[in-house]
């Protein structure tokens, strides 16, 4: 932890109308999984500034980062060279301004970002202030819009009302076929698309399922069929190479995930989980946000709650946050593991698990969010789940995730026929 | 199906970027030492098709890395990251004479970039390639404004840069084509500098009144920057090609109210007379006599200011000059002659000694067109001259190797030159206070 900075040069200049610093970042319009480099020119050399990032997000609120710096005698600041004094994040992070970002003061709680409409980009805009101090009362010497787009040129989206399948189908550009991603997510329900449009921008045709809508995971049967036929509707694409095609999962998904590929269609896997909850397992802490990890540790003990992971057939990557307070994704992972390997099926399966990093495992370089609203099925109330994770560590983890499923998925997807040859 | 095709990847990177960012194509997964090659094509907005490919061998990972390796034919050969923008031409069966130019700065330019099996030269509608992706190529930056400008009787456009100012301001000249050409002022806002592209040929006083406009007009511009909120008045820059280099130097020398911190100007001359400006050009334009054509039918018009005179009554007194003036020609231009006007005009700046106000690029084998880098070259093109009311198939120059690389350099010293100019506290006495 860094201690106040003693300046040997006082420099009460500040910039000045006639020395407009230049500000710019590269490259101004990127993926949300790609770096860009920060740049301040024409500054007074050994100076303190505060580079801040704001979002507006389509939620209404209003998200900010900042990195405390000092100019160097060419006045220059560079975020990917230079350290960070404090601020929302610290020391040399590139991306600081971007994975730091959280709810501005007085903004309400539980918030988390997530972008719906995967069509246009987030908008963030860097600004420079003068000095080190609160930057809230002054304005900024120079600023800069830049794009952060989750799709990109090219990529089509198609929206899938086929019957009762709902979802989004992203195809990339060019002749195909691709493989193909069906893409599940968690228990908050209803259609996010921002990480299928991402994928789809890695080259992978994705579709992103909808199985129930926000707030209404109702404890009936949920066919195991809706899922197969999703499975169909995706391998059965003129644009899918059908012998390619994966799962990805967070959360609830990865229950159904692994019941798809573990079980054949006669058995239906049903969210029966829903039904015994055994709800005075759930915690609270001291911010009363809910803990629903023990939830999960108690289910572990149910054998039959459990998918039989024994009948495994396909490689499986297991991605965990040791300090996950809401599913005990690192037990459960210990139990996969104990399970497949005693099956002679431990060769397919691979795991990362990263110490401090909490629940929501995102694309690289998102907010993380240590707790979030969610609407209580049973209760139709609202209540803040905990989601575990220290904000350094989980972003560095879902850099890094991010990266090793994007090379699990091509070494499986794309040229699992090189280990033929 | 080919158990080849599902396996290689193509990307580009950036993506989306500016028109003058350099991106990086990577082929990945084919065979190793495989033969391939990379195409790209464009539909411009007049729906005309251009392409340009490249012949490539993958590497023994079976990658192909087009900043890194060497192309062994084509459109362009060598180590080329940008050859596939630069070396794009009309489809075979076009109409001759076509220029490539962006009129909409305000949707990027898309470029499909796609690789095939085996070295093509043709058919490639006929041939699926083995992956093909879309870039996006962008005048504007994110967060630029582009704000229309009617007043004072100007037809002109202004882009001002992302963020809450004020900027540096920049009025940006074409030539006798006319029209309002907005993608260098564009380009140039995404770089933080407030520039305005003016038509001053077909501006809505000439259309109206079939009068040329006269000097106010460009004072007219000068002070609708100089007042404007978000430009700072004492930092403004003029930017010309062609004829437009005849009006800055006119303006930069003469004007009284013009203060111009710097000025570029491109494949223009200083010769003109100077006892009037632009309609008495358009009187001497039609007394130029017949013109010279190539042996396939190509006018040239680089003779007619030559010799460059010595008489000071038809030359713009460069030696009277006090801003820094940046001179970029080419030495194979057939249109006008730049060269031996800019070895005139650092003649006239050493005997006055004002030349440490010079910088003088001059390119051998660029032509006329010199434009922001990896834009298409254009050698010859169909071009209607507005004062001389002329229609032609004009011999504009350049050796479109060559004239590509000048594009780039020019380019890149031209914005070092701007920034130089425009940004740093050069004027003494400037005192330092806190916050804007």
């Amino acid at each position: 932890r860094l201690g106040p900075v003693r300046w040997t040069k006082v420099t009460a200049t500040g910039c000045t109308a006639s020395t407009p610093p230049i500000l710019s970042v590269r490259p101004s319009r990127a993926l949300v999984d790609e770096a860009f480099e920060v740049l301040v020119e024409n500054l007074p050399p050994v100076s303190p500034f505060t580079l801040r990032s704001l979002l507006h997000s389509e939620d209404g609120d209003d998200w900010e980062a900042y990195g405390r710096y000092v100019s160097d005698h060419s006045g220059r600041v560079s975020v990917s060279e230079d350290l960070s004094f404090g601020g929302t994040y610290s020391g040399m992070e590139p991306m600081g301004l971007i994975w730091s970002l959280r709810p501005v003061p007085g903004s309400r709680t539980g918030l988390r970002l997530r972008k719906k409409d995967v069509t246009t980009p987030m908008l963030i805009t860097i600004s420079l202030y003068n000095g080190h101090e609160d930057f809230r009362d002054n304005s900024p010497l120079v600023s800069m819009v830049t794009e952060r787009w989750y799709m990109g040129p090219g990529i089509q989206r198609i929206e899938i009302t086929d019957g009762e399948l709902r979802g989004a189908l992203f195809i990339p550009p060019g002749p195909g076929p691709f493989p193909g991603i069906l893409d599940l997510w968690g228990g908050g329900g209803g259609l996010l698309e921002y990480r299928s449009a991402l994928l789809a921008s890695r080259g992978y045709v994705c579709l992103a399922l909808e199985y129930f809508k926000t707030g209404q995971m109702k404890s009936t049967d949920m066919s195991f069929e809706y899922f197969e036929n999703a499975y169909h509707v995706l391998k059965d694409h003129p644009q899918v190479i059908p012998d390619r095609v994966g799962i990805i999962s967070l959360c609830l998904g990865t229950i159904v995930t692994l019941g798809l590929v573990a079980e054949s269609t006669e058995i239906k896997v049903s969210l029966l989980l829903t039904k015994t909850y055994e709800f005075n397992k759930i915690r609270v802490d001291e911010n009363n946000h809910q803990i629903w990890r023990d939830v999960g540790l108690a289910l572990l003990q149910e054998p039959s709650m459990k998918v039989d992971v024994a009948k495994i057939n396909c490689p499986l990557l297991l991605v965990n946050g040791c300090d996950d307070q809401n599913w005990c994704a690192v037990e459960t992972a210990d139990d996969i593991s104990k399970t497949m390997n005693a099956a002679g099926k431990g060769h397919l399966l691979t795991r990362l698990d990263y110490p401090e990093t909490g629940h929501l495992i995102e694309p690289p370089f998102s907010p993380h969010c240590p707790a979030g609203n969610i609407i209580m099925y049973s209760s139709n109330q609202k209540v803040i789940q905990r989601y575990g994770g220290k904000t350094k560590p989980h972003s560095d983890a879902q850099d890094d995730s991010w990266r090793k499923i994007l090379s699990f998925l091509r070494h499986h997807l794309y040229c699992s026929q090189k280990a033929k040859m | 199906m080919d158990e080849k095709r599902c396996c290689v990847t193509l990307s580009v990177q950036p993506s989306r970027g500016l028109v003058d960012e350099k991106f990086v194509i990577l082929v990945q997964n084919s065979f190793p030492s495989s033969l391939l090659t990379i195409y790209a094509h464009h539909q411009c907005e007049d729906g005309y098709s251009w392409h340009a490919f490249a012949h490539y061998t993958s590497d023994a990972t079976g990658a192909v890395n087009v900043s890194e390796d060497c192309s062994t034919g084509g459109t362009y050969s060598g180590v080329e990251a940008m050859g596939l923008l630069w070396s794009l031409k009309p489809v075979p069966g076009s109409k001759p004479g076509l220029r490539m130019r962006k009129k909409n700065v305000q949707a990027p330019m898309v470029v499909t970039i796609s690789v095939y099996s085996g070295h093509l030269t043709e058919g490639f509608e006929d041939q699926v390639p083995l992956a093909g992706v879309e870039v996006e190529r962008w005048y504007m930056a994110p967060g630029v404004r582009r704000i229309p400008v009617t007043e004072d009787g100007l037809t002109a456009t202004l882009f001002l840069p992302s963020g809450p100012g004020p900027f540096p301001g920049l009025l940006d000249l074409w030539g006798g084509g006319g029209q309002l050409v907005e993608y260098r002022a564009a380009l140039l806002a995404s770089h933080g500098i407030a520039s305005m592209a003016i038509d001053y040929l077909t501006c809505k006083y000439t259309m109206e009144t079939g009068k040329i406009v006269e000097q106010d007009y460009f004072e007219m511009a000068y002070k609708f920057l100089q007042k404007h909120p978000k430009v700072l008045g004492s930092r403004i820059a003029m930017l010309g090609l062609s004829l437009g280099t005849s009006v800055i130097l006119k303006m930069a020398v003469h004007s009284q109210i013009m203060k111009l911190s710097c000025a570029v100007c491109v494949s223009g001359s200083h010769v003109q007379p100077m006892d009037g400006f632009l309609k008495e050009m358009v009187d001497r334009y039609k007394n130029w006599g017949s013109d010279r054509f190539t042996k396939d039918n190509k006018v040239v018009w680089r003779d007619l200011l030559l010799p460059i005179p010595t008489d000071l009554s038809l030359k713009v007194d460069v030696g009277k000059l006090q801003c820094p003036l940046m001179l970029i020609v080419g030495e194979d231009d057939q249109n006008w002659c730049p060269h031996e006007s800019a070895m005139d005009m650092k003649g006239m700046m050493e005997r006055a000694g004002n030349n440490h106000l010079l910088t003088l690029l001059s390119y051998p084998n660029a032509g006329h067109l010199i434009e922001p880098p990896y834009m298409p070259h254009t050698r010859v093109s169909n071009y209607r001259d507005v004062l001389s009311q002329q229609k032609r198939m004009v011999l504009w120059g350049g050796q479109t190797l060559e004239h590509s690389r000048a594009q780039e350099d020019a380019w890149r010293k031209l914005l070092v030159f701007l920034r130089k100019n425009l940004y740093s506290g050069v004027k003494s006495g400037s005192l330092s206070l806190s916050n804007l």
